[in-house]
Formats: C-alpha cells, structure tokens, sequence
C-alpha cells in the first residue's frame, strides 16, 4: 500500500513536469522541469528495485546530461520562444492526435495486461548483480559503447569548435 | 504490489508528453529536451518489464540507453552552437536549409 502511494505521489510529480516542461516558453524553466522528472523517475527506479539504474540516473541524467543542457542555454542566451503560424498548427492538429494516441495506448494496456503486478524488491538492482551481467555477459556491447562515446567526444569538439579565423593577408 | 500496467501507463504518458514536446516546441534546445523525456519514458518501461520478468538484463539496457543519450546530448549540443554560429536563431522554423 506504502508503495503504491508512493508510485502514485512521484508519478504525478513525473506527470507534472513533464506538462510543466510543455507549457513554459522559456527553455531554462523547461531544463528545470525535466530535471524534477527525472530525479522522480529515480524514486521510481528504486521503488522497482533498480538502485543502480537510480543512482545513474541522478548522477548521469539528472546531473551530467542536464548541466550541459542548461550550460548551453546560458551559453547561447536564449530567450523566450516566439510563436510563428507553423507552430499554432502544429498544436491544433499535433495535442488532439497525442491525446488519442496516448488514450489509446492505456486503453489496450489496462484491458490487455490484466492484474500483473510487480512486487517490490522482487529482482535484486544492486550494483553488485548489475556489474557482474554487465562484465560477463554483456562485455562485448559495453566495450563497443566506450568506442561510441570516444567518437561523439571527437564529434562535439569538432562540430563546436570555433571556425579557423580568416588569416590576414600579409603585406608583400 | 503496484500494476505493472500503472509503470506502463506513466511510461506511455512520459512519451506522449515528448512527442508532442517534440512537435508543439519552436525552441531547438527544447525539442531536444522533449527527445531526453522520450528515452526516459522508455527507460521506465524497461524497467518495469525487467521487474515484472525477472530478468536483469532489461536494467543493462536502461543503461546502455543512458550511454547513448549522454552520447547524442553532447553531439546533438554541439550541433545547436554551430547551428546558432551560423544562424544567430534557435527558433526551428528558421533553420530550414542546410546550407545558407
């Protein structure tokens, strides 16, 4: 009972922000809110007794992913977004068909699935069981994935760096 | 004993908040922000399917997920500064042309 209250409380705060994150037009505020999200997912995670996957993603979602964010926006000195005629039709037709779509979605899930229930702590998330699955029978997959982290470094700094001024010609 | 359909349902409401993030939003840096819920709403799904079937390795995936967004975040970042380098707006419906 604790637990699914618990569920409930963190979901609306998810929930929450989530819409929170679609109606500011300031795109700081948006960061903000993403971060309550996922820092709420996180109690979440742990409720499924994820706590790996919780500590991650306090520390790589909430903490790396969104500091870039939000150092970028500072960066860049963005403002409030304006509204151009593309974006009114986008919401005309574009919030209706999510709704429907959503709606749809939880119609089929809450016929479909029945009464399965997942009991809390019932699978052990530690970072323990995790590193041992992770090294043995995942190795492949994760020394593959230091290769794409090394390329997207290489990417970001060569896409950000600052075009090669222009040299001055030399007087002859 | 929470539903899994109750995880499942928050998930699909996560990912129903990103899509329409992802076409309401004018801002770059927001419609990016609208991509990160999306995964997050995945992850969620994830693991809630990994609790439900006892199986570790969907939390593997969560994180293989989180390398790949980090990955996308700072490549998709940097392609934002060199968008507004050259264009001097973020507002997407003014960065229609890959070439000026």
């Amino acid at each position: 009972m604790l637990h699914l209250i618990l569920f409930l409380v963190f979901g609306a705060f998810c929930v929450a922000g989530a819409v929170n994150l679609l109606v500011q037009s300031h795109p700081i505020n948006s960061a903000l809110s993403l971060i309550a999200v996922m820092v709420s997912l996180a109690v979440e995670y742990l409720l499924l007794g994820a706590e790996f996957v919780a500590a991650v993603q306090v520390i790589i979602y909430a903490g790396a992913i969104m500091v870039l964010f939000v150092f970028v926006i500072m960066l860049l000195n963005a403002g409030e977004e304006e509204k151009t005629r593309g974006s009114r039709v986008a919401i005309i037709f574009g919030v209706p068909s999510v709704l429907l779509g959503g709606a749809l979605v939880a119609w089929v899930l809450l016929r479909r699935s029945g009464t399965a229930a997942v009991a809390v702590g019932a699978l052990p998330g530690d970072p323990k069981s995790v590193s041992m699955l992770l090294f043995q029978n995942f190795l492949l997959p994760f020394e593959v994935t230091s290769v794409l982290v090394l390329i997207a470094i290489m990417g970001a700094v060569v896409l950000a760096a600052r075009p090669e001024q222009a040299q001055p010609r030399k007087k002859a | 004993m929470v539903p899994l359909s109750y995880y499942l349902i928050l998930s699909g409401i996560l990912f129903a908040c990103g899509v329409m993030g992802f076409l309401i939003k004018r801002n770059l840096i927001t419609v990016f922000m609208s991509i990160e819920l999306m995964l997050n709403g995945v992850n969620l799904s994830f693991v809630a399917f990994a609790a439900h079937w006892q199986a570790l390795s969907g939390q593997i995936f969560v994180f293989f997920v989180m390398v790949v967004a980090a990955a996308e975040a700072a490549v998709g970042l940097a392609i934002i500064i060199a968008v507004y380098r050259n264009r001097e707006t973020l507002n997407v419906d003014q960065v229609n042309l890959l070439k000026l």
